[in-house]
């Protein structure tokens, strides 16, 4: 009996040395059903998963195998993982009115829909975005493109958004929601985007 | 490999992307130029009233989820993590057996973790302007759930999740990582 438990414990010890860590990567389709790339490097071999539910595990001998995994499998190992994401940052986009500072009659309610997500979501956080036209190089959009951010912000805080809550970002000319050719002045693209986190 | 090097934290770029935060606290109260909502506002200040007040410039993320036990690994220390509490490069997230943990950090990645796991933030690296950075984190064991962000979007190569056998480049978006230690 206690050879019998010996030899059960070795086997035991053994097996767990034998069997080193392998790895379990899969790839899911994001909400609007597009799916990404992720490129698994193993010690010895590598696998590109680009389709949606494609799956790797690492070999014990150091390749990487491919797969198929099934919609119950993913729930069964990563069921509490997806649990806990958070909730998708949303976006907002607020213009102001032609030479002030006063939002548009449409961005004030958009004000209103990111005041009620705000308020939806725990310890919320957000970064104001400013974009600008394609008029002018890059370092002066870079800067008005802050200052609105930093307009926006001070807007905000006074509506009662805590300060240390929002970050400001300036991403100057390089995301134009209109694309226009170069020196266009186009009202669309001056404009300020809200991510709420 | 260069991957494997355990590169320090670059937090000067993380900084540079972030504009200062002012506490405009002593404002929020005096008119405004806007309609107030009233309700709304009150709901938020309860909603942020929640979470400790820290907003400095090399925070990178913070706890959006956090049940069961969960934990921050931070120069040695253990700290306890809620709703709420900022992360920094470099910061490590435990969860026990009953834990799992959501993190959204300033790029907009979405980082998940099931019970019994260890995910250490070995590189974060964002400049809010041109969308360059860094992003590698290691999962030392357990499960991990990624919503690739404003980083990946931006450079195929500038997100990598390492496990203790493999290294995973991302080029988006969502997928699922389980580590057995």
């Amino acid at each position: 009996m206690r050879r019998h438990c010996a030899a059960l414990i070795a086997a035991l010890v053994l097996g767990g040395c034998a069997t080193p860590s392998q790895d379990l990567v899969v790839l899911l389709p994001d909400k609007e059903g597009k799916v990404g790339t992720v490129v698994i490097q193993g010690q010895k071999g590598n696998a590109v998963l680009n389709t949606a539910y494609a799956k790797a595990r690492t070999t014990p001998d150091g390749g990487v195998q491919r797969g198929t995994a099934t919609q119950s499998e993913v729930r069964e190992v990563f069921g509490s993982a997806l649990a806990a994401q958070p909730p998708r940052p949303i976006s907002y986009t607020l213009y102001f009115e032609s030479g002030n500072d006063e939002f548009t009659e449409q961005s004030k309610q958009e004000v209103k829909g990111l005041l009620a997500e705000m308020a939806r979501r725990k310890a919320p956080d957000i970064t104001v975005i400013g974009h600008t036209d394609l008029v002018g190089p890059d370092p002066s959009n870079d800067a008005l493109s802050l200052q609105r951010a930093e307009r926006v912000k001070s807007i905000l805080a006074g509506m009662g958004i805590p300060a240390d809550r929002i970050l400001t970002a300036g991403r100057g000319r390089r995301e134009p929601l209109i694309p226009t050719a170069e020196g266009v002045s186009e009202p669309r693209n001056r404009r300020v985007e809200i991510n709420v986190r | 490999m260069g991957y494997y090097k355990n590169e320090a934290s670059s937090r000067a770029l993380a900084a540079s992307g972030i504009a200062k935060r002012t506490n405009y606290w002593g404002v929020i109260m005096q008119s405004t130029r806007l309609i107030v909502i009233r309700r709304f506002l009150f709901l938020l200040v309860c909603a942020c009233s929640i979470a400790p007040v820290a907003g400095r410039a090399d925070d990178i993320a913070q706890f959006r989820v956090a049940r069961g036990s969960v934990y921050l690994e931070r120069s040695g220390q253990r700290l306890p993590a809620r709703v709420g509490t900022h992360l920094q490069a470099t910061d490590t997230v435990v969860t026990g057996a009953d834990g799992s943990a959501g993190i959204a950090f300033i790029d907009n990645s979405l980082l998940s973790v099931g019970p019994n796991s260890v995910l250490a933030i070995e590189r974060y690296a964002f400049n809010s302007t041109t969308h360059e950075g860094a992003f590698e984190s290691s999962l030392r064991k357990g499960t991990l759930s990624v919503v690739s962000g404003k980083i990946a979007k931006q450079s195929p190569d500038a997100m990598k999740v390492k496990t203790p056998s493999s290294i995973l480049g991302v080029r988006g978006t969502e997928f699922l990582v389980r580590s057995n230690d």
